[in-house]
C-alpha cells in the first residue's frame, strides 16, 4: 500500500513501555498527529477501537473455532455441545486420522498437484504471451491482444464448454480441472504492462546484439520482474487451490479423484459419509466434528501459508499499480 | 480496473528503425507497404510464436464454446453432435421466456443483486475510511492484513465457516439451546432470509478486498486540503463531508457502473453451494438455472438458449456500463 508512504508526517516509535506492555506499544507506534488535527475525544476514540476489535473478532473467531474445534477430544466437545469456545486438553487425534485415513490425505495431495501443475503450466502460458503483445510496433500484437480480450466480454457459457471438454476426452480427467482455466486474459495485459515498462533501453541494446527474444525474456525481462511474477503465480496458485466448480463439472461423480475442495463441499452438503468413513475404517478415537474441522483447517493452512507472501507485494503498491493500469 | 495498459505508448518510434532499411529505394507506396508487413511478419514472429499457446487454449477452451452456441437454436442431441442435431429455430428461447421457472431465476438475479449492492457497497467505503484514519501504520497494517485475507478462501469455504456460526449445528444454534430455546432460527436454510445470509457472506469474504481501491484513493487526496480546511476551523466531520467523500466520488461512481455490468451473471457458485439447501425458490439465478438444465437434466440446448440469452444481454450492460463510465469521464474495462 502506497497510503502510509504519502503521508508527509514521520513516524515515531512510542516510548517502549516494559514488559507486558511492549508488544501492544509496538503495536500502536503512531505516525505523529498533524498539529491541525484535532486530537479525538474519549467517547470517539472508544468508538473506533471497539469497532476494529469488532471487525477482527467478525473474521478471526470463526478460524479460531474452527482450529480449536479440530484440536480437541471427545469430552471437550461433548462439554460444549458442539463446536468448541474454550478448550480443554489438546489431541491431534483429528489430524492423525484424517492425514491417515486415505480420503483427505490423497485429496491433499490431488490438491496440491493440480495446484503446482497448474500454477506451472498457467505461467508459462502468461509470460509467453505477455511477452510476445509487448513491444511497441511488433507485428499484429494489437490484433492477438484484442483476440484474447474479446474472451473477457463474452464467453459460451457452461455448456458448450461442457461438450467440448466432453469431446476432448476430458471428463473425469485431471486436465479438464487445469486447461480450461490455464489463461487469465486479466493476468496476462497486467503483466503485459509491466513487461512493456521494463528496461526498454535493455532491451533494444541487447537486440542489437543480436540476442534472440527467448534469451531477451529469460535474462532480462523475468530478472526485473520478479514481483510482478510472484504475485500472478500466487494469484493463479491461489486460483486453482480454490477452484471447485470445475470439479462440479468435470469430475462429479469419482470421488476417488477428488480434490479437497470437492471432499470439503461433499462434507458441507451430505454431512460427508465420506470424511466419517475415512476414520471409521480403523477405529478412531478422534470425534467427528473434529475430523469434520480438521479438513476444513487443512483446506485453510495452504491460503494461510501463501498470504504474507502476497501480503508482502500489496505493500509494493504492485497490485494497485495493476488496478490502476 | 482499466485492462487496456500501454497501448498510448509511442509505437511509431520503436517501428521506424528497422521498418524504414526495407523501405529504400524509389518503390511505390503500396508496395512498400506490403513490403513492410512481410518483414515486420518475419521480424517479429518469435513474438507471435509466443503468443501461440495462450491462443490457442482461449481458441479451444473460449470460442470454441462460442461457436458451440449454435446449439440454442438446434435439439441438441449428444450422438448426433452439433452438425446432425436438427435446427428448431427460435423454440427454445420461446420455451424460455414462457417458463416460470426461469422468469423467476431472472427476477431473483436482480432482487439478490440488488439487495447485494445496497447493503454491500457502502462496507468497503467505511472500512477504508475507517482505516486511513489510524494513526498506527503497524494496527493499519494488521487490521488490513485481517480483513483481505478471506478474500483468498473459497466460496465452498465461505460457506462452511458460515455453516459452522449460523447453521443448524453451529456455534450459535448450540448456545441457543443452551439458554433454553427449542428450536432457533435457522439461518443457513431459511429461505426468506438468504438475500442477507448471501449479502452477509460476500461482505465478510470481499470488503476488505473492496477496501484497497479506496484507500488508495484517499491516500492520493492531498493533506493539504485538510489542513486548510482545518485550520479554517471545520470539524472532522465537516471534513469528511466536504474533502472525503468528494474525493472517493470518482472510483466509487466508476466501480458502480462496473459492478452493474455484472448484475446478472452475479453470485454463480455461492448460489449453487447452497441451492440444495435453501431451495430454488430463493437461490435459484439465471447462471444455476442454465446450470441445472443444461447439466444436471441434460436438456443441452435449452441450457445453453439460457447461457446465450445471458452472454448477450451481459455484454449489452458491460458496454454500457463502460460507456457510462467514459461519459463519466472516467477509464472503465478499457479506454475509449
Amino acid at each position: 500500500m502506497t497510503t502510509t508512504s504519502a503521508r508527509p508526517t514521520q513516524v515515531h516509535q512510542a516510548p517502549r513501555a516494559p514488559g507486558a506492555r511492549r508488544l501492544s506499544a509496538r503495536l500502536l507506534a503512531t505516525a505523529e498527529r498533524p498539529v491541525w488535527q484535532e486530537r479525538p475525544r474519549a467517547s470517539t476514540q472508544g468508538a473506533k477501537s471497539g469497532g476494529i476489535v469488532v471487525i477482527l473478532l467478525l473474521i478471526l473467531f470463526p478460524l479460531y473455532m474452527i482450529v480449536v474445534t479440530s484440536l480437541s477430544t471427545q469430552a471437550s466437545i461433548n462439554q460444549a455441545g458442539g463446536m468448541v469456545i474454550w478448550p480443554h486438553g489438546l489431541s491431534f487425534g483429528a489430524y492423525q486420522d484424517v492425514i491417515s485415513g486415505g480420503v483427505v490425505d490423497r485429496a491433499l495431495l490431488i490438491s496440491l498437484g493440480i495446484t503446482a501443475v497448474g500454477t506451472a503450466f498457467s505461467m508459462v502460458v502468461t509470460i509467453l504471451a505477455a511477452y510476445g503483445m509487448s513491444r511497441a510496433g511488433s507485428f499484429g500484437h494489437r490484433t492477438v491482444l484484442w483476440i484474447m480480450m474479446a474472451t473477457m466480454f463474452f464467453n459460451g457459457g457452461i455448456i458448450p464448454l461442457f461438450l467440448v471438454v466432453s469431446a476432448l476426452g476430458g471428463y473425469d480427467q485431471y486436465w479438464a480441472l487445469i486447461a480450461p482455466s490455464a489463461v487469465s486474459v486479466f493476468n496476462i495485459i497486467v503483466m503485459r504492462a509491466f513487461f512493456a515498462n521494463t528496461a526498454q533501453d535493455l532491451i533494444e541494446s541487447a537486440r542489437i546484439d543480436g540476442a534472440s527474444d527467448w534469451r531477451i525474456l529469460w535474462r532480462i525481462v523475468l530478472p526485473t520482474s520478479k514481483a510482478v511474477t510472484a504475485v500472478i503465480a500466487l494469484f493463479y496458485a491461489v486460483g486453482y487451490w480454490n477452484s471447485w466448480f470445475n470439479i462440479m463439472l468435470f469430475m462429479p461423480s469419482d470421488s476417488s479423484k477428488w480434490p479437497l475442495q470437492m471432499v470439503l463441499y461433499d462434507y458441507l452438503t451430505q454431512n460427508s459419509e465420506m470424511v466419517n468413513s475415512a476414520a471409521a475404517g480403523f477405529q478412531s478415537a478422534a470425534p467427528t466434528l473434529a475430523l469434520q474441522m480438521a479438513v476444513v483447517t487443512i483446506t485453510i493452512v495452504p491460503v494461510l501459508l501463501a498470504y504474507p507472501l502476497v501480503q508482502k507485494h500489496f505493500t509494493k503498491g504492485v497490485l494497485l499499480g495493476a488496478i490502476k493500469g | 480496473m482499466s485492462t487496456a495498459t500501454g497501448e498510448h505508448r509511442g509505437s511509431a518510434v520503436a517501428e521506424s528503425g528497422t521498418g524504414s532499411l526495407s523501405a529504400t529505394g524509389a518503390t511505390g507506396a503500396v508496395r512498400r507497404s506490403r513490403r513492410r508487413w512481410y518483414v515486420r511478419l518475419r521480424r517479429d514472429r518469435t513474438l507471435l510464436i509466443m503468443c501461440l499457446p495462450a491462443l490457442v487454449l482461449l481458441g479451444v477452451f473460449g470460442y470454441a464454446p462460442m461457436l458451440g452456441l449454435v446449439m440454442a437454436f438446434q435439439d441438441y442431441d449428444l450422438y448426433d453432435g452439433i452438425l446432425h442435431s436438427p435446427w428448431v429455430g427460435l423454440a427454445n428461447f420461446q420455451q424460455l421466456f414462457t417458463d416460470p421457472g426461469f422468469l423467476h431465476a431472472f427476477l431473483n438475479t436482480l432482487m439478490l443483486f440488488s439487495v447485494q449492492l445496497v447493503l454491500f457497497f457502502p462496507v468497503p467505503i467505511a472500512l477504508a475510511i475507517l482505516l486511513d484514519s489510524l494513526l498506527s501504520r503497524r494496527l493499519r497494517a494488521l487490521v488490513q492484513a485481517v480483513v483481505t485475507l478471506p478474500h483468498f478462501f473459497s466460496f465452498v469455504l465461505v460457506v462452511t465457516i458460515f455453516n459452522q456460526v449460523f447453521g443448524g449445528a453451529g456455534v450459535l444454534d448450540t448456545y441457543l439451546r443452551s439458554h433454553g430455546v427449542t428450536s432457533p432460527f435457522d439461518f443457513m436454510t431459511d429461505p426468506g432470509t438468504f438475500k442477507f445470509l448471501v449479502t452477509s457472506q460476500l461482505i465478510w469474504k470481499e470488503a476488505g478486498w473492496s477496501m484497497i481501491v479506496y484507500l488508495a484513493a484517499l491516500a492520493a487526496i492531498s493533506p493539504s486540503l485538510h489542513e486548510a480546511a482545518a485550520v479554517d476551523g471545520a470539524g472532522y466531520w465537516r471534513r469528511l463531508r466536504h474533502i472525503t467523500l468528494p474525493g472517493l466520488k470518482g472510483i466509487t461512481v466508476l466501480l458502480l457502473i462496473l459492478n452493474l455490468g455484472y448484475a446478472l451473471t452475479f453470485g454463480f457458485e455461492q448460489m449453487l453451494i447452497q441451492l440444495t439447501a435453501v431451495g430454488p425458490g430463493a437461490a435459484q439465478v439465471i447462471t444455476t438455472f442454465s446450470y441445472e438444465n443444461g447439466i444436471v437434466a441434460g436438456n443441452y440446448s435449452y441450457g445453453a438458449a439460457a447461457g446465450l440469452f445471458l452472454g448477450v444481454t451481459s455484454v449489452i450492460l458491460i458496454l454500457a456500463a463502460n460507456k457510462v463510465a467514459h461519459l463519466f469521464g472516467e477509464d472503465g474495462l478499457y479506454r475509449k
